[in-house]
């Protein structure tokens, strides 16, 4: 299909203004007094660029060993709980680190999502949305990059760190299309098929890409297509991510910050986001795994909170030290909680009922507590919340209007859940 | 004590003849269990951060409240008078336990993390200790004054034992890395591996076994650490009993004791009976069981069901007696014996 690029069609060039229009349409019926994300607006929302980050704790982190302990009752386990550096709030004994960043963080402990399966947990909490048969929602990562990353960046917009060798592009953006997907750096590595073969010299490489680009712009003259296009910038921005390619080079850290992150897997994960966040990456995602303890729970808490409490509060303090705090949202999450019971293994299972989420940073009160669980942690007794709540929270954060509507093709398509509202205590 | 008695002319013990003949209830599920050294009592910890303690005879129950946490660890003074508990919260207290209402006598913060085993010199004097500082400690039996740190292991130390001659102690690890220390000056002596108790799970990221169980025999010849093997999927549980049994003399694995019908979970104990068979405990997803091992068997001779998924066991000083500690919240005594008719 022919494509008449040559009428100057805003609809083709101008795609993230027409999104932000709609935002800032919808802001204005919405709420009179919400930072509302104008075009006018938009020079100064790239001088202060805002990021997501998300930790992600895979298989579904213990509420109970970690920001809602119950210790010396029926569900609590062997841990204690700790003071804080938030006058009267303790957390588990497993996040001593992490203790002394809370008055940085705010913990709601009043998560119900009514959902304890695997699958359908992940997509509640990153998408703010229960899975429906006839829609799919893009992932937070992706929203982020679509209304948060500056309109020509080199770099991927959603960025995913996790374990693994494997690594490339998701299919987690629904209707913003692929462009927001996450790219995936398996075990912290550069994108795949990112380096120039060995073989292929920088000066080689160089003519080869004139050619091409002289080529294309003969096609373009008279064959020009949407196709085309598409190959054009997919190539372009390609090679762009090629000449960046040592900002996921965590090695160019200091020796020192390696090692104060932990010379782990995840430390060097974590490294890395702060890398990335440093170089303007909008939706950062490190994944943590895992936390699926149906069997010895307690053992394997330890193990894997005591790789992420110091790391983790490293990571804080040093977005606060660099001034990416102010800007930088922080979400620890999972896909649910793990049963107050303690099943016959000496493991926890899956729940979705109580359970808690941390944020902090970017628009979010410091030292905030929301939320409460009853005396053994088996049922929210105050300000119960959901993932659709979370998710308008993570937004308005970032300065975006939760109520806004994307275009999607020219449907209209809420940003987050309308049945939903955002979590007003968090919010500064 | 995790050493075997030497043979006795008594009565003799038939593990196809086990029978119950005591079932003691607590509020909260059970942890360990151990039968003191005059026989008259077994004790037990609890989900409640308390030590049961009931007398056999009688079923009269005393608790025993100072921990701040699980206790998974108990041992005895020789003399029967002390009994030494180490808890999750990191302390080891002293009971005087020959009282009507058991207390505390002194309490040492022990080590940073959890205290997993506990175990007292043949002769009382010496008190070792072990947790997830990854040190072994010995103490004082007597005041808790630290004579030594024990410094190897690079991971959670599981368990504690020393040598029946008092001159040496071993100490086993998450890993499977056992080390044999001296006694007099916490060097280590020798290195065993019982590296099948132990699998990183690479698809969860995570360790999973331990030298969960660890006894001498009787001759002091054979070393036995019992745990988890072949997990499949450590966050299930998905693995089976083994018992590594290490030559003393030579320092090399000679056996090793697995179930014939693959029973998932792991051995919670292991103790030498001395009849001269080994005894162990595991509990998973088939159950609680107890396990009788001959020496040069791989496959057990006798597989006994329990009644629920069992925690730890302990055999009686009289060699005819087991307790097995449960999570429906008892703990049950189990005689070697045929009934009486």
């Amino acid at each position: 299909m022919k494509c008449h690029y040559a009428c100057q069609s805003p609809e083709h060039l101008l795609e993230r203004r027409k999104f932000l229009g709609t935002l800032a349409g919808s802001a204005a019926v919405a709420a009179a007094n919400f930072p509302r994300v104008l075009e006018a607006a938009m020079p100064e929302l790239a001088a202060t660029q805002k990021h997501i980050l998300v930790f992600w704790l895979a298989g579904g982190l213990s509420q109970l060993e970690s920001w809602d302990p119950k210790p010396k009752t029926d569900t609590g386990g062997p841990f204690r709980a700790i003071p804080t550096s938030v006058p009267g709030l303790h957390i588990s004994e497993l996040l001593p680190y992490t203790a002394k960043q809370m008055h940085h963080l705010s913990v709601v402990r009043s998560v119900n999502t009514k959902e304890d399966d695997h699958g359908k947990g992940h997509y509640c909490m990153t998408t703010g949305r229960r899975q429906d048969p006839v829609a799919d929602y893009p992932h937070l990562g992706a929203v982020a990059a679509k209304v948060l990353a500056p309109e020509n960046s080199p770099l991927p917009g959603h960025i995913h760190i996790a374990s693994g060798g494997g690594g490339g592009a998701s299919n987690n953006a629904a209707f913003l299309g692929p462009k927001y997907a996450s790219i995936t750096l398996g075990n912290g590595n550069p994108p795949q098929n990112t380096a120039r073969p060995d073989n292929l010299s920088e000066a080689s490489d160089q003519q080869r890409n004139l050619f091409r680009m002289r080529a294309n712009e003969h096609f373009a003259l008279r064959r020009r297509t949407a196709d085309s296009d598409a190959f054009v910038s997919s190539f372009d921005a390609a090679r762009q991510l090629m000449e960046r390619r040592d900002v996921f080079d965590v090695s160019k850290e200091p020796a020192a910050d390696l090692e104060r992150y932990g010379t782990h897997e995840f430390g060097r994960h974590c490294l890395l986001a702060r890398r990335l966040l440093e170089h303007g990456v909008s939706g950062v995602q490190v994944n943590h795994s895992n936390y699926d303890t149906h069997n010895e729970n307690f053992d394997f808490h330890i193990e894997q909170l005591g790789e992420f409490d110091r790391t983790f509060a490293t990571l804080v303090d040093d977005l606060v030290q660099r001034g990416l705090w102010k800007t930088t949202l922080v979400v620890v999450m999972s896909e649910f909680g793990r049963t107050p019971h303690i099943n016959r293994f000496f493991g926890r299972d899956h729940w979705g009922k109580a359970w808690s989420v941390v944020l902090g940073g970017c628009g979010i009160h410091e030292g905030g507590l929301v939320g409460k669980t009853n005396d053994n942690g088996t049922e929210v007794v105050d300000a119960q919340v959901d993932h659709g709540h979370l998710f308008h929270t993570y937004l308005r954060a970032v300065g975006v209007d939760s109520t806004s509507k994307f275009d999607a093709g020219g449907r209209s398509i809420p940003i987050a859940d309308p049945a939903a509202a955002p979590i007003a205590e968090l919010l500064t | 004590m995790n050493t075997t008695p030497a043979a006795s002319d008594g009565p003799k013990a038939v593990p196809q003849d086990t029978h119950l003949v005591a079932e003691f209830k607590h509020a909260s599920p059970l942890l360990s269990c151990r039968f003191d050294p005059s026989g008259q009592f077994v004790f037990a910890t609890a989900y409640d951060n308390t030590i049961q303690r009931w007398h056999l005879a009688s079923g009269k129950v005393a608790p025993l409240v100072a921990h701040d946490s699980w206790v998974r660890a108990l041992a005895f003074h020789p003399s029967g008078s002390t009994l030494y508990s180490g808890g999750y919260d990191g302390r080891v207290i002293w009971w005087e336990i020959t009282s009507e209402a058991p207390a505390a006598a002194r309490t040492i913060e022990a080590h940073q993390g959890w205290v997993r085993a506990v175990a007292v010199s043949p002769d009382g004097n010496l008190l070792a200790t072990c947790g997830n500082d990854n040190l072994v400690k010995i103490w004082s039996a007597t005041d808790g004054t630290l004579f030594g740190d024990c410094i190897g292991h690079a991971n959670h130390v599981y368990n504690v034992a020393f040598h029946p001659d008092g001159r040496t102690l071993v100490s086993g690890d998450l890993k499977g890395v056992v080390r044999e220390w001296d006694v007099a000056t916490c060097e280590q002596l020798r290195q065993f591996d019982a590296a099948a108790l132990w699998k990183y799970d690479a698809g969860f990221g995570a360790d999973i076994g331990g030298v969960r169980g660890i006894s001498f025999s009787a001759d002091r010849k054979l070393l036995a650490c019992g745990g988890i093997t072949e997990v499949s999927n450590a966050f299930a549980g998905i693995g089976f009993p083994l018992v590594v049994v290490i030559d003393v003399e030579t320092g090399q694995a000679r056996q090793q004791h697995v179930t014939e019908k693959k029973l998932k979970g792991p051995i919670w104990n292991v103790r030498y009976h001395r009849d001269g068979y080994v005894i162990g405990a595991s509990g998973g997803h088939d159950g609680g069981h107890v396990l009788f091992w001959k020496i040069e068997q791989a496959n057990e001779f006798f597989d006994f069901k329990l009644p629920d998924i069992c925690r730890d066991f302990d055999l009686h000083p009289d060699q005819l007696r087991l307790a097995t500690s449960h999570e429906d919240k008892s703990v049950r005594i189990w005689q070697m014996t045929a009934k009486a008719k």
